[in-house]
């Protein structure tokens, strides 16, 4: 499957895109807007509690195509950050409020900076999450990650929609689930999952459709069962996380008439709590070319840091971009929806 | 009025159902509400049972309703239609168990 942007899809383009999420009928049109929502309850305009987790998109290119990529992500996939840009982030991590360095992609693995930049960070003493999509490290060329991770202390939190072959196969493709619990076996033979090692092993489930995700606590000891019982595979977490409706999934939504009831859905399942613990209030995200956003998401829909923060890497001003305002729009209530969403899961 | 007798739309309109008659529509919806509560058994189980029950009284509302609400309780696709098969095996027993009625009629009518 190619990348929306490679078959010049018209929702590869992000202005498409929110002009689909805020005007694709009538009844999406009056929808009541996320800023609106927020002023409600006196959180607009919305503001960081203080940047903790500095996650970086390393690159857009990844051995999968995953139906819902909102990164819309794949092999044809070329926009790769450099070893110069990776250099201004270290500058910029090296700060005693930056607690986590967050890498994502694509597959954030296929950066030829990979090794390097994490070992680097590792020497900062800041905390590193790789998001893996388990895949990759079932390839030759990147068999020796899970060791080298190990080695650093790093993180992995790695994306397994569900505990069935069925429903995980039919969104990141034929073979996966096989592979996927085959490298799984492999991170708990060198300790990852296991208890007293240290070595964090955290699965993201995220729905396999037009559905909001299930509580949290109670899928995470549906999948322990199941890993355990079927595979004899441990984890440690599992992060619940909605689809946001922006590229693939979004393309998902309009081909199977779902847009309208999944948008009027994430609005009345609109969650106060939820917004008060919405990730970008203390997290920020860097493109692979430099440029800073709020989050991943709006990364994706290219609304770059704004309101006067600065929006480029080479710019980086802790103090500003800590009182900056966060750009919203009506993607966000994917966030906000149920018991809400982040990088981490549920937020309440 | 519509041309067919069941609109997906409408099951939006359930609690319109108390501009004829709030008082019992407030106590249906309160009951409603009540019952599907974690209790003595989870929201998560009552789900599953509601998607069983709607297949048995074959209400397309309930069954849109409870597929979603199903999945959105993490239940895997063999476990709903396991809840399908129960609900369509007390069914079909419901019918067959009658076969004793009239094994017994035949039984008075025949010699």
């Amino acid at each position: 499957m190619k990348s929306l942007i490679a078959q010049s899809h018209s929702l590869s383009d992000p202005k498409v895109q929110l002009d689909v999420i805020n005007n694709h009928n009538e009844k999406v049109k009056q929808l009541d807007k996320f800023e609106d929502k927020l002023d409600e309850i006196s959180l607009f305009p919305l503001k960081p509690t203080g940047i903790e987790i500095f996650q970086i998109n390393v690159g857009y290119m990844c051995n999968m195509t995953c139906k819902h990529c909102h990164v819309d992500a794949g092999p044809d996939r070329k926009e790769i950050m450099s070893r110069e840009t990776l250099e201004y982030c270290l500058s910029a991590i090296d700060h005693r409020e930056i607690r986590t360095v967050d890498l994502t992609g694509g597959a954030p693995e296929m950066n030829p900076h990979f090794q390097w930049f994490v070992d680097e960070v590792s020497k900062l003493k800041k905390h590193i999450i790789v998001r893996s999509n388990l895949t990759i490290l079932d390839t030759r060329k990147f068999e020796d990650l899970p060791q080298f991770m190990a080695d650093r202390g790093v993180e992995i939190t790695c994306s397994l929609p569900f505990y069935s072959k069925r429903r995980t196969d039919a969104q990141r493709g034929e073979g996966t689930y096989d592979k996927s619990m085959k490298v799984l076996k492999l991170l708990n033979e060198i300790g990852y999952g296991k208890k007293g090692t240290g070595l964090a092993l955290n699965l993201v489930y995220n729905p396999v459709g037009a559905f909001l995700p299930p509580d949290q606590e109670s899928l995470k000891k549906d999948y322990k069962k199941r890993l355990w019982e079927d595979h004899k595979i441990l984890f440690n977490d599992l992060f619940t996380i909605t689809n946001l409706p922006i590229s693939r999934y979004l393309n998902f939504l309009m081909i199977s008439g779902n847009l309208e009831e999944y948008m009027e859905k994430l609005v009345t399942s609109f969650n106060p709590s939820a917004a008060m613990g919405v990730m970008c209030r203390n997290t920020i995200s860097i493109g692979w070319d430099g440029n800073l956003y709020d989050c991943d998401f709006n990364q994706m829909l290219n609304l770059k840091t704004n309101h006067g923060a600065p929006d480029h890497i080479q710019n980086w001003d802790l103090g500003k971009l800590n009182s900056r305002e966060i750009v919203v729009n009506q993607h966000c209530y994917g966030c906000t929806a149920g018991a809400g969403s982040s990088c981490g899961g549920a937020v309440t | 009025m519509e041309k067919t007798y069941y609109n997906p739309d409408d099951l939006k309109k359930f609690g319109d159902v108390g501009e004829f008659q709030k008082e019992l529509a407030d106590k249906f919806f309160d009951y409603y509400g009540t019952v599907f509560k974690d209790s003595a058994l989870s929201s998560k189980e009552k789900a599953l049972i509601a998607l069983a029950v709607a297949h048995t009284v074959q209400c397309p509302y309930c069954i849109d309703a409870y597929t979603e609400e199903s999945l959105e309780k993490g239940y895997s696709e063999e476990q709903m239609m396991e809840a399908v098969h129960v609900a369509t095996a007390i069914r079909g027993g419901s019918s067959l168990v009658h076969g004793v009625q009239m094994m017994n009629k035949v039984d008075k009518l025949t010699m």
